[in-house]
Formats: structure tokens, sequence, C-alpha cells
């Protein structure tokens, strides 16, 4: 399901901390990768000829996956490319993305999805996954040939960007996705209630006179998709949750035992809508930033699990894009560099999630969604790890990124934590 | 040994004396008291048959408008010019906005004036902070979208403490298109900031909560010292926006007539009026009405908030007056 190329590394990660909350790891040890794929863990292990990485003082854990990414490709290259992007990526310390199919054209075709792919194998840093759309054109009405779009390889199905409006087609499109297994991944927003809107509906955007985009906006969907699951048996992936009546209806459905998965943001764990009145476009998302009482609930939820997932959504602007007023702004920000600096910093340092579970939301989580390898510290695992130096601070700067856009919501900041290096796929793809 | 060398850097102000008016949020009691006393003073000057003040002789104050404007427009430019500034207007139309030329570069074109002061209106939220962020100069919000329009709170302010001789412990009922409106956020602000009371009166739909009190009965202006009426647009009853059934339905629930206003009440609007829509042609020429005030402290407001831009250390207009 993933493509991009693999690797042989024989390196020895000496000293670090290992940890690997899913395989209950916990201790200073050595790592030896052998041709790509973990060989052995213990103390004081043989070198073997192999390039040694002293890690001591580092923490070494499972790399990350993003399940939500705007690369961009087709269409939009100058503000991404499936190499920039996947440089980016592995600079934050994941093995594998998922790349959504709003691009022009649309991936609805499974031709567009095997160029896709083929490129991948040339030129990705880390291994992507596509998710292909889930009608024809994003415009909600017929579905694409989902049978041959997971034939040649669709990690799943997602008009996001563009929500499905019609409940009917949102139905046929679950019930007729019993052939592909692959999960369909919703952007939850009721059009007719966002129309015009550029904040949350609240008091901030009412202060700002800004146009409100309401907790209803979604939840409205939330609640028609997990019902609609229920109904049809089938996989919704909830993406980007933002609002508390959201968590709300998602719980509802895993206690009846509906098939529901969902991600966050780090944006939205760690800001709220006070953010916007500085109207920095680069504030500007969708959905919007929410209350504080919205932030922990996601937060709650991202705790138990029941948000499995924490995705970055991705999105690389062009400056000529958001370098004008917040009103004109489009919505999105990226995020692949700085996700674990940020939820690291502003989450984990505040006492507000262990590390262990931000961990295990950004890879364990999103790998189960997908129906993909979690990324392991274990012998015989291919090796996906990210060595981190949790005591590392660095300032985030616009000429520093990977990535060919610069929309981050960090810039300026100072953040602890820094990816030091990342193996994906048994390939070192990124040292600082 | 020391290092005297002076670098270019060293005789730029620093960045934070450089200031703006976007908000209304950026002033301060102190600072609204300081404005109204001097344009009262400007005040003054106004009544001479030499109504010019040298104050700001060899300034260049740009009036930069991308939405329609007849009394902001013609008030900051009149402001300039009594004050002895250079000024121009640009308008969107007839310049290379109409080209599509970025608001960016823009901003960038007439900075290269170096202008003192861009008095910027634009349609969207966010346009003055933006502009500020690319240029040396001090930047006005003349109205940004439906987010700020500070110079307009402030004269309403003006003329409120001139209609009664004091600000704090005024009851103020704002009437109508509150949720489009950038004139009411900002006076809510700004009476909040001087110790008076707001209420929004209008149609549920339009009165958004959380700024401050709402009631959508008209008989809630009865407290009130002030009944401040909005422009109802047209727009706002087209399809797809439905936030009221018709002009008329508006008109017989919340238009402010003679008889639902009691003696004493003041009654205030920032223009242009839809007379016989959101207020009674009787109400507008009634001897209640502030409204022509208002454009004339809209003038003296103007000066004195280009004045307190460009001039630092007490203000001293008794003796500029005197020098005029």
């Amino acid at each position: 399901m993933l493509a991009g190329r693999t690797g042989t590394a024989n390196v020895v990660i000496r000293g670090a901390r290992v940890l690997d909350p899913g395989g209950g790891v916990d201790a200073t040890l050595d790592v030896r990768i052998d041709n790509g794929v973990i060989a052995q863990l213990g103390d004081n292990l043989d070198t073997n000829e192999h390039r040694v990485i002293d890690a001591a003082g580092l923490t070494l854990v499972p790399a990350f996956i993003d399940p939500h990414v705007h690369l961009r490709t087709p269409g939009r290259e100058d503000e991404e490319t499936i190499a920039t992007g996947t440089a980016a990526a592995a600079a934050g310390g994941y093995c594998a993305i998922l790349a959504v199919p709003n691009t022009e054209p649309v991936v609805d075709d499974a031709d567009v999805l095997r160029g896709l792919r083929a490129r991948a194998d040339e030129e990705a840093r880390i291994p992507v996954g596509f998710l292909a759309a889930l009608t024809k054109g994003q415009d909600g009405s017929e579905l694409t040939e989902m049978g041959a779009l997971a034939d040649a390889g669709a990690a799943g199905f997602t008009d996001d960007g563009r929500p499905v409006a019609s409940a009917g087609v949102m139905r046929r499109a679950l019930q007729y996705n019993a052939i592909t297994g692959r999960p369909i991944a919703v952007h939850c927003e009721e059009a007719s209630l966002t129309r015009g809107a550029h904040a949350h509906a609240g008091s901030v955007a009412a202060e700002l006179g800004l146009g409100g985009w309401p907790s209803l906006g979604e939840s409205l969907m939330v609640a028609r998709d997990v019902d609609l699951a229920a109904e049809t048996g089938q996989h919704v992936h909830l993406m980007h949750l933002s609002a508390r009546e959201s968590v709300d209806h998602l719980r509802r459905g895993l206690a009846a035992g509906v098939r529901a998965t969902a991600e966050a943001t780090p944006h939205h764990l760690c800001l709220t809508d006070e953010a916007i009145r500085t109207l920095d476009p680069n504030m500007k998302m969708n959905p919007p930033l929410r209350t504080e009482d919205d932030r922990t609930a996601l937060l709650d939820a991202v705790r138990d699990g029941s948000i499995a997932a924490i995705a970055t959504d991705h999105a690389p602007h062009s400056p000529e894009e958001k370098d004008v007023p917040f009103e004109s702004a489009p919505f999105g920000v990226t995020g692949l560099e700085t996700a674990f600096a940020a939820l690291y910093t502003y989450l984990v340092e505040a006492g507000v999630l262990s590390l262990e579970t931000v961990l295990a939301r950004m890879s364990a989580g999103p790998a189960a969604i997908y129906g993909l390898d979690r990324p392991s510290i274990a012998v015989g695992a291919p090796a996906n790890l990210t060595l981190i130096d949790t005591a590392a601070a660095w300032r985030v700067k616009a000429d520093r990124f990977r990535s060919r856009s610069q929309n981050s919501w960090l810039l300026g900041k100072r953040l602890h934590g820094r990816v030091k290096l990342t193996i994906a796929a048994g390939r070192v793809v990124f040292e600082l | 040994m020391t290092d005297l060398r002076v670098v270019g850097g060293d005789l730029l102000p620093p960045a934070d004396e450089r200031r703006h008016l976007l908000s209304v949020a950026d002033l301060t009691r102190d600072d609204v008291d300081r404005l109204l006393a001097t344009a009262r003073s400007f005040a003054h000057s106004q009544e001479r048959d030499n109504k010019k003040l040298p104050t700001l002789r060899g300034r260049l104050i740009l009036n930069v408008f991308y939405e329609s404007s007849t009394r902001t427009s013609s008030s900051f430019e009149l402001a300039a010019k009594r004050l002895s500034a250079d000024t121009m207007t640009l308008k969107a139309v007839g310049s290379s906005v109409d080209k599509g030329e970025s608001l960016k570069d823009t901003a960038l074109t007439l900075s290269a004036y170096d202008p003192d002061v861009i008095v910027l209106r634009h349609p969207e939220a966010g346009a003055g902070e933006f502009v500020a962020r690319l240029t040396e100069a001090n930047v006005v919000n003349a109205g940004d979208g439906k987010h700020q329009h500070p110079t307009q709170a402030l004269l309403d302010l003006y003329t409120m403490h001139q209609a009664f001789g004091r600000l704090d412990g005024l009851q103020v009922a704002i009437v109508g298109d509150v949720a489009h409106s950038r004139v009411a956020r900002s006076l809510v602000q700004a009476l909040r900031l001087v110790g008076a009371d707001a209420i929004l009166v209008g149609p549920p739909t339009l009165v958004p909560a959380g700024i401050a009190e709402v009631s959508h009965d008209i008989a809630a202006i009865a407290g009130a010292d002030v009944v401040y009426v909005l422009r109802m647009q047209r727009e706002r009853m087209l399809e797809g926006a439905n936030f009221v059934p018709s002009l008329r339905e508006y008109t017989a629930r919340w238009g402010v007539t003679p008889g639902r206003l009691r003696d004493g009440q003041r009654v205030m609007h920032p223009g242009p009026m839809n007379r016989g829509v959101e207020i009674d042609a009787r109400v507008a020429d009634s001897e209640a009405a502030l409204i022509v005030d208002q454009v004339r402290a809209g003038l003296i407001v103007r000066m004195a908030v280009l004045y307190d831009l460009l001039t630092t250390g007490p203000v001293a207009v008794e003796a500029t007056v005197e020098v005029a």
C-alpha cells in the first residue's frame, strides 16, 4: 500500500533510552540494525563493522506515521512536491505518510494513482501512501471506481476538503466500500453552516467580526457519518476533529461498537481561538481553532484513545496565498517538521499528555487505522526509528524548512524536543 | 575600548515606539482621554477664519480606500490638510488594484514614498495588521471588514461627551445589524473602556452573543441615553443570507420611530442612513439627532488621531493655535 524505497542500513544505535510504548519497551539499550531490519537489542552490542551512532542521552522511539498530508502533487508543485513533502516528513521523524487526493487533477482515477505511486518510488524520501477520492472530481455525486483504485494501491478514500454533502452518496460509498476494506476518511463539514466562515463561531469571532464556523458545522456531519458507519457496518475515519460535540458523537458510536476512528491535529490540541486575535493568517485553519472546552475534550479523547491518531493535516500554501489579510487567506498550516516538538513542548512538558501517549498516537494509532504494520522496536521488525533529543531547544525559522512552504503556526517559536535521526523502512532518511 | 560606530539601524526608532491605530483594543483609557482632549482643542481652531494649523507640515499622509466611503475618506483628507500635511487619497477603482495588484504590492509601492501615516480602509478583517507588518508608516485602520473602525468609535465618544458632558455611566442602545457592523464592534469596546454601558438590540440573526448584553425587543431602548442606529443593508435579505424576511418586517419591529423614543434620548447614526428603514425621517431630522454633530466630530477627532501619532510628548495645542 505504501510506495517508495526500502533500505538496507547497517547501524548500531548505542545507549539511547529505547521507548516503544506498544511493545512495552523502556530501557537504555543498544539497537543493531542489519540490512534495514532490527537484528538485536541489548547492552554493549558488537558493532559488526556497522556505523555506530552514539545516542547516549537521546530517546529512540518507533518512527511516526502521518495519516493526513497535503502533498499538493499533482498540480501545485510550487507549494510541495513528493520529494520536498517527504523530506519534511523525514525531518519530523516520520517513516510514512498518507497523502490526500484533493489535488489538481483529483486522484479519482487508477491511472493518476499509479502515476503518483511511480513518482513516489523515484522521489519519495520515505514511503508514501495515497488516499483516493471517494467521488469523481470530489464533486460529491458519482462514486469513483473504488475497486480499481484499491487494486492500484489506494490507502483509503476521502473527499477531504470537499465534504460529501449527500447522506445518500455517503451511504452508497460505505456500502460499496465493503469490497475494498480500506477506510473511508471524512472531513466533517456541513457547508450550509460554514459559508463565509473564517473562524470558530464563538465570542472571539463575534468580537473580531469574522464569519463564524460553528461547532455544529462539524458535529452534525460526525453524527451523520457515525450513524452511517453503524448502519452499514463499515469503517469511517473522522479527520481532524475540532469540537467537543464531535467527540461526544464519536464516543457514543464507539460505545455502541461502531467502526469509527478519529484523528486530531497538533494545532487543535495546542491552541484555541484566542490565537486568532493577532489576525495572523498562519492561525487560520479548517476546521477552525475552537475554545478551551473543545481543546480539553480533544485532549481527553487523545488520552483515552478514542482519538487514536494525531495527524498534521500538513497544508502547504504559497506565500502569495498566505501573505494577505486574514480574511482573504486560505485555510491551512504546515506541520510535518514541527509536530513532535510542538506536542512535546506544549503538552508533554506541560504535563497534559504523557510522552508515551503522544508516541502511540503518532505511530501505532495511525498504523492501526489504515492497516499498516506498526513501527516497533523489536527483533525482526523493519527499522522504522526516530532518535529524539528531548532536551534540545530550537527556534522555528521560515528559511529552515525542507517543505516548500513556510505557513507554519509556530514561526519564531522556541520549541523543545528535536528529531536527530530518522530511519524509514530500513533507510537512514534524515540526520540533523 | 568601546566601539563608537553608529550603524544605520541605531538611528531608527525602536519598533515598539511606532504606534498604529488598528483597533480600539490598542487604546487605554488614558489614550482616549488624551485624544478627546486634543480633539476639543482642535475644535476651537476650527472656529477661526484661518482653520489651518502648521503642525504636520512636510508630513505625508496617504489615504488608501478599497471600499467606498464619503465621510471617512473626506474627513481624513481634510484633517490632514487642516494640519498642513501633504495628503493623497487613493481609491481601489482607477488604481493598479483594478489590474489585480495585491495589497502587499500596493502597500510596498506606497511605502516607497515614505509616508508618515497610511490610512487604510479594506473589505477584509486583518488588512490593517497586514499592512502594518509591511510598512514603516503608522497605520490607521479606517475600517477593515466587519472587524474594527476605531476612529468612528472615538468620534462617537466625542459626540456623546459633547452632548452629555460625561461618558461614565452612559447607557447606549445599539440597534440593528450588529453582526455585520465594525462600527458596533469598535463602539462596544470603546464604551466599555470609558465606563459606559452598551445593550445590543435587533433581530436574533443579526445580533451576536458574546459581545455585550442583548435584547431582541425594541422596547429595550427605553432605558438608554443614546439610541445608536446602525445601517440596515439590503443584501442581508438576499437568498442564501435570509437574516430577516423583509425590510418591511425589519422596519416594523426594529425601526427607530418617534413613538419609540422618549424625551431626553439622543439618536446617533454612523451613516449613510436609510431613511424610512432603520430610522424614521422625523427622528433623523429631530432635535434629538446628533448625526451632523458626529460628522463634525469626525474631522477634529481624525485631526487628533493624526496629531497624536506623529507628535510625541505633551499635547501643546493651544500653543500651536497661537503660532497659527
